[in-house]
């Protein structure tokens, strides 16, 4: 996945495609901040990107808003540490989530360097205003995050984010496919990925 | 020799049943929390292990120093802890009790604890914690039941025990290992990614856990006939002061790495339980008590005069409990998380039914070990050993 | 034997306390199960039989493979490809999780735990009471939803 952050901040505060993704997925919206569930979500350059900021970059980084969510990394740590396999790595590379078999020990969030992972401390359903009734809820004592809508890729659609962004800022594609779209994007910008230096291999690059 | 366990005196009932009714009340608010989920801790999305991951930890330390009495007396045939060695692995029992409890009440789906079981995972350090933990479970019932039931016999211990004694030493080594690889190799956490990690877990471990063990001494010599005798408590004294030095030897270590090296990632954590960070100070004040309560314990047990001194010893003993205890517990598990991987600050402190729980645990634990030091005494008195 | 008195006594108890549902239902047969078949919809994934002894086993066969391999056509012993789906495709005939999982779930005191997150037919318009629903929408006017 590829986002380009200059149509982001062109069009802030536009959050089309965390609405979508949330709302698709069932995604509760809870208002205490310790308890938050979130696949999909905004923060500033030195938090997106610590390792990389520092005090002299230019306003334009400044004022920008990043989109974050699972990097749905080459090397998962949060794969290597899961006791029961709940969640896993797929053939295609996306990294899944069995909610079914997770036994919420939440070592998996420890693990991951991107703070992508939530977890159910409660019973998310009255957090849910309106459901959408394709898709299942969590239940609490489970974690979760974003699957890159593998429920919607199996029907040949994109992802909801990618779908919702009506300025394109979200492009998505086959990495391992070298005359594909997003390799080409890749080839003619700039990218960033986050926490390079962990060696996780993130999936998910930047455009500056 | 279980039938002593239901013999004994007023004393011995009442605190049978307190800590009996301690662990009930533990137990309803973890129905609590079973019904409402594990929202009613101080866990947070940021803070993701609290408490009850901070008493494991320390309790698996707890349990793996029953091995600085057994090396030396089965090892070394250092004679002066006979009668200790027992009481070692009874707390290692208890202790491994409590910190499987403390699993079973931290994990989100507790029915589907089996999972871990159903779908082993090798690439999992949680699968080696399981399998290192109860194997230590079961080796520490196996040797020191059949050393008890020798004593009751009067005869020597069955050949066929050694293999598990000779096991359950580097056993013992590798459950702190194992759990200190749970924190050590997550990328992203700096102040947990560290290789003295597992030797800073085993020196923490044996001087906490020996002292532990002499509290229990000191009270169980209190109301029975028991004494282990002078030259094994001044023994012990000593595992624990070195283990103590070792233990601050390798925080300084810590530092110096942070510190020379200037590497901001890695000061973060220790700057916030140490000064704060951004105004978060809340771990503060307990990080100082722990290095104040550990470095007095050093000086005086370092000074033969005050270590020797029998009756300050167990003082000194609940120094070195206490300032482990919120070192490697708080401090380790709530320092990893602050700041988080997006170097924001969520903190932490544990709820009212949070402790409650972990309380009730400690009851658990110690309503195991009490029934089981118990059995041991009225067996050596029952041989005249005491 | 030893204090008879104490143990014969003991064990009678015993084996009358762990026997209490037997007493407190006996004579009182709950009437047989008649889950709601749909009318408009003649056949189902499977024979009924097949269904009827085998539907817990199926569920947990399309789980697995929708979740973890990816896979979300079934192809039943009559060729046709199926959507495996618990929400979308079975409630799509079996309308009502009252009327027809419930009534048989209830009788055997099964309790499967599918719809913690599954959403049944009954419960599509939500579950937010009024006060979490203030509350939420005071805290998404305020900020953006993602907001720290």
């Amino acid at each position: 996945m590829v986002i380009d952050t200059r149509v982001c901040q062109k069009y802030a505060p536009c959050e089309d495609c965390i609405h979508a993704c949330h709302h698709l997925h069932n995604v509760p919206q809870i208002p205490y901040k310790k308890h938050e569930v979130k696949w999909i979500w905004k923060d500033e350059f030195e938090h997106a990107f610590p390792d990389t900021a520092h005090e002299y970059a230019n306003e334009v980084l400044h004022g920008r808003e990043f989109l974050l969510l699972c990097n749905h990394c080459e090397h998962p740590p949060c794969v290597r540490v899961c006791p029961t396999q709940a969640t896993f790595k797929r053939e295609d590379g996306i990294v899944m989530m069995d909610m079914h078999r997770c036994i919420g020990c939440r070592f998996c969030m420890a693990a991951c360097p991107y703070g992508s992972r939530s977890f159910n401390w409660r019973d998310p359903r009255p957090f849910i205003k309106n459901p959408n009734p394709r898709y299942p809820t969590r239940m609490k004592g489970v974690v979760e995050k974003c699957t890159f809508c593998t429920e919607r890729l199996a029907e040949g659609k994109l992802p909801a984010c990618a779908e919702a962004c009506k300025h394109g800022a979200i492009v998505v594609g086959d990495l391992a496919d070298p005359n594909s779209e997003i390799n080409k994007i890749l080839r003619e910008h700039f990218t960033l990925r986050r926490k390079v230096h962990l060696g996780t291999g993130p999936s998910v690059f930047y455009i500056i | 020799m279980l039938e002593k366990a239901l013999v004994g005196s007023k004393k011995y009932y009442a605190l049978v049943f307190f800590l009996a009714a301690i662990f009930l009340v533990g137990f309803f608010f973890f129905l609590k929390q079973l019904k409402f989920g594990l929202g009613i801790t101080g866990m947070s999305r940021d803070v993701s292990w609290g408490f009850y991951v901070a008493q494991f930890t320390y309790l698996v330390g707890v349990a793996a120093s029953a091995v600085m009495v057994v090396l030396p007396y089965y090892l070394h045939n250092y004679k002066d802890y006979g009668k200790l060695t027992i009481f070692g692995e009874f707390l290692a029992i208890g202790a491994v009790t409590m910190c499987l409890l403390f699993i079973v009440v931290d994990i989100g789906q507790t029915h589907r604890l089996f999972n871990v079981l159903l779908h082993p995972t090798p690439h999992s350090m949680l699968f080696y914690d399981m399998i290192v933990l109860n194997g230590y479970l079961l080796l520490n019932l196996i040797c020191g039941w059949t050393a008890l039931h020798a004593v009751y016999k009067g005869t020597k211990y069955p050949s066929w025990v050694k293999p598990f004694i000779y096991l359950s030493i580097p056993w013992a080594f590798s459950i702190h290992t194992v759990t200190a690889f749970l924190y050590a190799g997550l990328p992203g956490r700096h102040f947990w990614l560290t290789a003295v990690m597992a030797p800073r877990f085993l020196a923490s471990a044996f001087c906490s856990g020996p002292a532990l063990l002499l509290i229990l001494i000191y009270i169980v010599k209190a109301f029975t006939r028991f004494d282990p005798g002078e030259k094994a408590i001044r023994a012990l004294a000593k595992t624990i002061t070195y283990a103590l030095l070792a233990n601050l030897f390798l925080f300084g270590c810590e530092l110096f790495t942070s510190f020379y090296s200037g590497i901001p990632g890695h000061q973060f954590s220790i700057k916030y339980l140490f000064a704060g960070l951004h105004g978060h100070m809340k771990l503060v004040p307990w990080m100082w008590t722990a290095y104040a309560l550990m470095l007095v314990a050093a000086v005086l047990l370092v000074i033969p005069q005050t270590r020797n001194n029998l009756g300050l010893l167990p003082l000194l003993c609940v120094l070195v409990v206490i300032g482990t205890w919120i070192d490697k517990g708080m401090g380790l598990i709530v320092g990893g998380f602050v700041p988080n991987p997006l170097e924001r600050i969520t903190e932490y402190m544990p709820t009212f039914p949070e402790v409650m729980i972990s309380v009730g645990i400690y009851a658990a634990g110690f309503l195991i070990i009490t029934v089981l030091y118990k059995i041991a005494i009225s067996v050596m008195e029952s041989r005249g050993l005491i | 034997m030893h204090d008879a008195g104490k143990v014969i006594p003991g064990i009678i108890a015993f084996v009358l306390f762990v026997t209490v549902p037997f007493w407190t239902n006996f004579g009182k047969a709950a009437p047989k199960p008649q889950p709601e078949i749909p009318k408009e919809y003649k056949k189902c994934v499977e024979s009924k039989e097949f269904m009827r002894r085998e539907h817990m086993k199926l569920l947990r066969k399309w789980r697995f493979d929708v979740v973890r391999n990816n896979m979300r056509i079934y192809i039943n012993s009559e060729g046709k490809p199926i959507n495996m789906s618990l929400q979308n495709e079975c409630l799509r005939c079996h309308s009502s999780k009252k009327k027809f999982c419930d009534v048989c779930h209830d009788y055997v005191a099964a309790h499967p735990y599918c719809w913690n997150c599954h959403i049944p037919p009954e419960e599509r318009k939500g579950w937010a009471t009024k006060e979490v629903k203030s509350l939420t929408e005071e805290a998404s006017s305020e900020q953006p939803a993602s907001h720290h």
